[in-house]
């Protein structure tokens, strides 16, 4: 394989890396009045890295065209639908972020790079076929996260949720380093391929182990429980765009890479890890659903929501089948509307002088005070609960239904059951929009580029997405046979 | 291709609910009013096209639009009958909301034309997903109607409503996902006629039964109703009590007994049991209620109970009785809370305490509900008599002890009716707002008249209505004969004794043995 094709492959990337250090210096120089000039810059060399990463989909024949640099790197249909989910949702999310930040006169030119290096690590967790690719990607996205999450400097909230996700992040890291060493040491490669033939000739207790190990670290990157405790002080201390930020792209990204990890190099084990990944799928479903009930914040609600959804995306892998994982890729895509949604929807709550209203007493009565943002967050909320005719149930439905097909109708019958309760605090929001009396003042106008978000959102999730199933599912049935050989 | 009249029911007061939402109050009314009545006037050119004796499915049509499920419609003569049903009540309820509901009535007008589309979709569906959705989605809008517009506990009863029905129908999904991974095929016509095997059945039954149950309601799992009812809106309650409740009979007509006829017959005890238990308790319930909406709440549990035994009686008496009972019920209970309605937009209470002798100020008022109290009662040449009095013959075919049983809670409905009309329409006027009421207007009359039209109809030429869905109770007879229970009290005719039974051995044998006789 040329080197030409290796660079090909992971244009990408490269090309994200090489704009986010020409950025950083025009940052440096230009200060703080080129801030809203390299956003836009960004979004758009995100929205080109999303259509580049299309095109690659549209030529992926199989995952083995598409092998760079010595099989480090693989940029196939799954790693390629994953990427363009990752850039178009940070692009979404970067829209919405200045007005934000200059509210509080904090918007810096280094915010829309340290997203560019995200994008990128991102991008390499999705692809790499590596273990050492992977902790690269992985380390690179952490540490842009954790200047993300305390950007506000002045804000005791977004430095404390800083310093947690740093310290919580660094022990998932070095779990997950641990699991990748004793997998080195029974196999003798880092290479997913080397790794599941090594397997298959012979899995010992110490392997064992090491896969245990990978996937406690990987469940923390994807916050479930019992990895999740880091999720709702992070999310409700991280600025409100970052909070948006971390609940959709590097979610996509960490649930692709524990995909990738579950069916490649960990394919001939499936029956070890399913336990783990069911036990961690009900006991997310569950927890979430318990902890969001008493929650007052709407981003800390909105945390648990979030661990909530981990566990249905969790059943998709859970029945470790082609049509598992086509699920969780559709599911990961509605999601990310959905939480992208929901948070611009957040973002759009001020009142009149600036402050972002954050709790239920803040947003009681809005759908008199702001009709189309109340019904937007309505669809939204019906949407996370998997309520019909909304899209989101659509995410639920071929979890499940990949659950069932693979004989796991007991964990499909007690998921399903749970999401019961998870339904409470959304109708609880709604019932807070709609049926209490308005007590506050609701700033009555929003940035343009809210609305467009906004609007994007809702018509996916509107009942119009079941005309993206189709689509939807070729797509992803295209990205889970990247797997097929594996198995 | 056909004229795709199932889809132009459903697209109109879909456009009417999107334009209700932008509408200021006296459009969103007419709108709501116009698209309704469109509705209603396609119903009727739906059963006049209806060809009886043709075809079972009819007005099918079909567009591979989805992955994984067909946007397929087509209805057969039960599916018209409830969808007759549906798009009758809808005007009437917007009628009735017409000056009860002042604020945010464009929203409100809205929630309900989107009911209607889900109601009508859920008839329609052909295909075992699609109907779901359209079942589940009717929890949105009935959740805002009840919460945004309904009385002072409304939000108790919007969340047990919303949660109670999600609950029973989540389970029915994954029974869902397990048929059609097993028979490979989401087309509810195919599926009428795959048998499943009967260890299976079981399983699929009770998920089935978990959903249809909890919106049938039958006891115990009824206690949502009583609060959705008195909580919500006038015309919210009509179409809870009107067609909602339809959903869950028509899901057993549907599916759980023709596609799990073994299961059905399996647990048809239990059906029985719940039944009577319903029936006692539930009119034993209603006799002591002191809240009209309530009242008759209670009154809809036992009047269901009756559609359930006459459903698993597996003939075809009690299946079509099951039928009239629920299309009579649909009108009936409707009427009443309409009629509650009307009483309760002049005085803001509902305690049946605060009225008393309204015939003397009322008489047209007392009229309409003497004849609603009597229909529902089962009087002879109302729409009841005919349901009730087919259910319960088809259910004796079965069971003497539950038709007994059954049988009393139509006396126990003659006692609460006729003490809830004596306290209301007859004795002194003791209060004297009460007493100053004005008689119906020209809208209340637009909204009885017809229905009290319809259960007379319906009462004394029953025949145009179980015309259309003969065929399909016999088919359906036919497919669940194979499974049917034995009458309980089979009176075989045996061979006469050769002699009286008091007859005496003339010779006499051993004293021991006559001694031992008597």
């Amino acid at each position: 394989m040329s080197y030409a094709t290796s660079l090909y492959l992971t244009g990408a990337e490269i090309g994200l890396s090489l704009a986010g250090l020409v950025f950083l210096l025009v940052a440096a120089w230009g200060g703080p009045r080129s801030a809203r000039m390299l956003t836009s810059l960004t979004v758009t060399a995100l929205i080109v890295a999303a259509i580049f990463s299309a095109q690659l989909f549209e030529q992926a024949t199989g995952e083995v065209a598409g092998r760079a640099f010595g099989d480090l790197y693989r940029a196939g249909a799954f790693g390629s639908f994953a990427k363009i989910l990752i850039y178009l949702a940070a692009a979404a999310v970067l829209v919405v972020t200045p007005s934000f930040f200059e509210q509080r006169g904090a918007y810096r030119g280094e915010y829309p790079v340290l997203m560019l290096f995200n994008a990128v690590g991102m991008g390499m967790m999705v692809s790499a076929t590596d273990l050492m690719t992977l902790y690269i990607g992985l380390e690179m996205s952490s540490i842009a996260s954790y200047v993300l999450a305390s950007f506000l400097r002045n804000d005791d909230r977004s430095a404390e949720a800083g310093l947690k996700y740093f310290v919580l992040g660094a022990l998932a890291s070095g779990i997950i380093l641990y699991g990748v060493s004793l997998v080195y040491g029974f196999t003798g490669t880092t290479n997913y391929e080397g790794v599941r033939a090594a397997f298959a000739a012979d899995f010992a207790t110490g392997a064992l182990f090491g896969v245990v190990f990978v996937l406690a670290g990987l469940a923390f990157k994807v916050s479930a429980v019992p990895f999740h405790m880091w999720t709702p002080d992070v999310y409700e201390g991280a600025p409100t765009p970052v909070t948006a930020f971390f609940a959709s792209a590097p979610k996509v990204a960490a649930m692709g890479m524990l995909v990738r990890m579950a069916m490649d190099p960990f394919a001939g084990e499936v029956d070890s890890w399913r336990q783990i990944v069911i036990f961690a799928a009900l006991a997310s479903i569950v927890v979430g659903a318990l902890g969001a009930i008493g929650q007052q914040n709407l981003k800390r609600l909105l945390a648990y929501s979030s661990i909530n959804n981990v566990g249905f995306i969790l059943i998709g892998l859970a029945a470790a089948t082609p049509s598992g994982i086509s699920g969780v890729m559709t599911y990961l895509a509605i999601y990310a509307a959905m939480v992208v949604g929901s948070f611009t929807a957040l973002l759009m709550l001020r009142d009149p002088e600036g402050n972002n209203l954050e709790t239920f007493a803040d947003i009681s009565g809005l759908s008199t005070r702001r009709p189309a943002l109340a019904w937007s967050l309505l669809a939204l909320m019906f949407s996370l609960a998997g309520i019909p005719p909304l899209f989101g149930f659509w995410g639920k439905f071929v979890v499940f239904q990949a659950a069932v097909q693979a004989d796991l109708v007991a964990l499909a019958a007690i998921g399903i059951a749970a999401s019961v309760i998870g339904a409470f605090y959304y109708i609880k929001f709604i019932k807070v929009m709609f049926f209490d009396e308005p007590v506050r003042e609701v700033e009555a106008t929003s940035p343009m580029s809210h609305w467009v978000v906004l609007a994007i959102c809702v018509a996916i999730i509107s009942p119009l997405g079941y005309l993206l199933t189709i689509p939807l599912g070729e797509w992803t049935a295209q990205a889970a046979a990247s797997f097929v050989a594996a198995m | 291709m056909e004229f795709p009249i199932l889809s132009l029911m459903l697209a109109v007061p879909l456009a009417g609910a999107i334009a209700c939402l932008f509408l200021g109050a006296q459009s969103a009314r007419m709108v709501a009013l116009v698209a309704t009545l469109i509705d209603l006037a396609l119903g009727v050119v739906l059963w006049m096209n209806y060809d009886i004796g043709g075809a079972q499915w009819q007005f099918t049509e079909r567009a591979e639009i989805f992955a994984g499920f067909s946007y397929a419609l087509g209805i057969d003569g039960i599916a018209l009958m409830l969808i007759m049903l549906s798009v009758f009540l809808m005007p009437i309820c917007i009628l009735a909301s017409w000056e009860a509901i002042d604020k945010r009535v464009g929203e409100y007008m809205s929630a309900f034309l989107l009911m209607e589309v889900l109601m009508i979709g859920v008839f329609a569906a052909q295909d075992l997903f699609l109907f779901y959705i359209f079942f589940e989605a009717g929890l949105i809008p009935m959740y805002l109607i009840i919460g945004v517009w309904g009385g002072d506990n409304r939000i108790y009863a919007s969340y047990k409503f919303f949660l109670y029905t999600l609950l029973g129908s989540v389970l029915m999904l994954i029974a869902m996902m397990w048929m059609v991974n097993e028979s490979g095929t989401t087309d509810i016509p195919t599926l009428l006629n795959y048998d499943f095997s009967p260890a299976a059945q079981t399983w699929l039954w009770l998920a089935f039964f978990a959903s249809f149950a909890v919106k049938m309601p039958m006891w115990p799992v009824h206690t949502w109703l009583p609060d959705a009812h008195v909580q919500a809106p006038t015309a919210g309650s009509v179409i809870l009590a009107g067609v909602l409740l339809k959903l869950g009979g028509y899901g057993f007509i549907r599916f759980s007994l023709p596609m799990f006829p073994e299961a059905s017959e399996q647990f048809a005890w239990l059906v029985y049991i719940l039944s009577m238990v319903a029936v006692i308790y539930t009119s034993l319930v209603a006799l002591v209620q002191n809240d009209m909406k309530k009242l008759i709440a209670y009154s809809s549990v036992a009047h269901m109970a009756i559609v359930t035994v006459g459903l698993f009686a597996f003939n075809v008496q009690g299946i079509e009785g099951a039928m009239m009972v629920m299309l009579g019920h649909g009108l009936v209970s409707g009427a009443l809370f309409l009629c509650v309605g009307v009483i309760y937009d002049r005085l803001h209470t509902r305690e049946i305490a605060r009225y008393g002798g309204l015939s003397i100020n009322m008489p047209k008022y007392a009229l309409f509900f003497l004849l609603f109290t009597m229909a529902s009662i089962g009087l002879p040449g109302t729409s009841n008599f005919i349901g009730e009095f087919l259910a319960l013959a088809g259910i004796y075919k079965v069971s003497t002890l539950v038709t007994l049983v059954c049988t009393t809670g139509i006396i126990l409905g003659a006692a609460y009716m006729l003490y809830l009309y004596r306290r209301v329409a007859f004795g002194e006027q003791k209060n004297a707002d009460a007493a100053a009421m004005l008689d119906l207007n020209a809208r209340e009359w637009a909204m009885l008249a017809p229905i009290a039209a319809a259960v007379l109809w319906m009462g004394v030429y029953p025949e145009s209505f179980l015309a259309p869905m003969r065929q399909d109770i016999a088919a359906l007879e036919a497919r669940i004969a194979r499974a049917a229970p034995d009458f309980d009290a089979d009176n075989v005719i045996g061979t006469p004794r050769e002699r009286h039974a008091n007859f005496v051995e003339a010779t006499h044998g051993s004293a021991h043995g006559e001694e031992g006789a008597h």
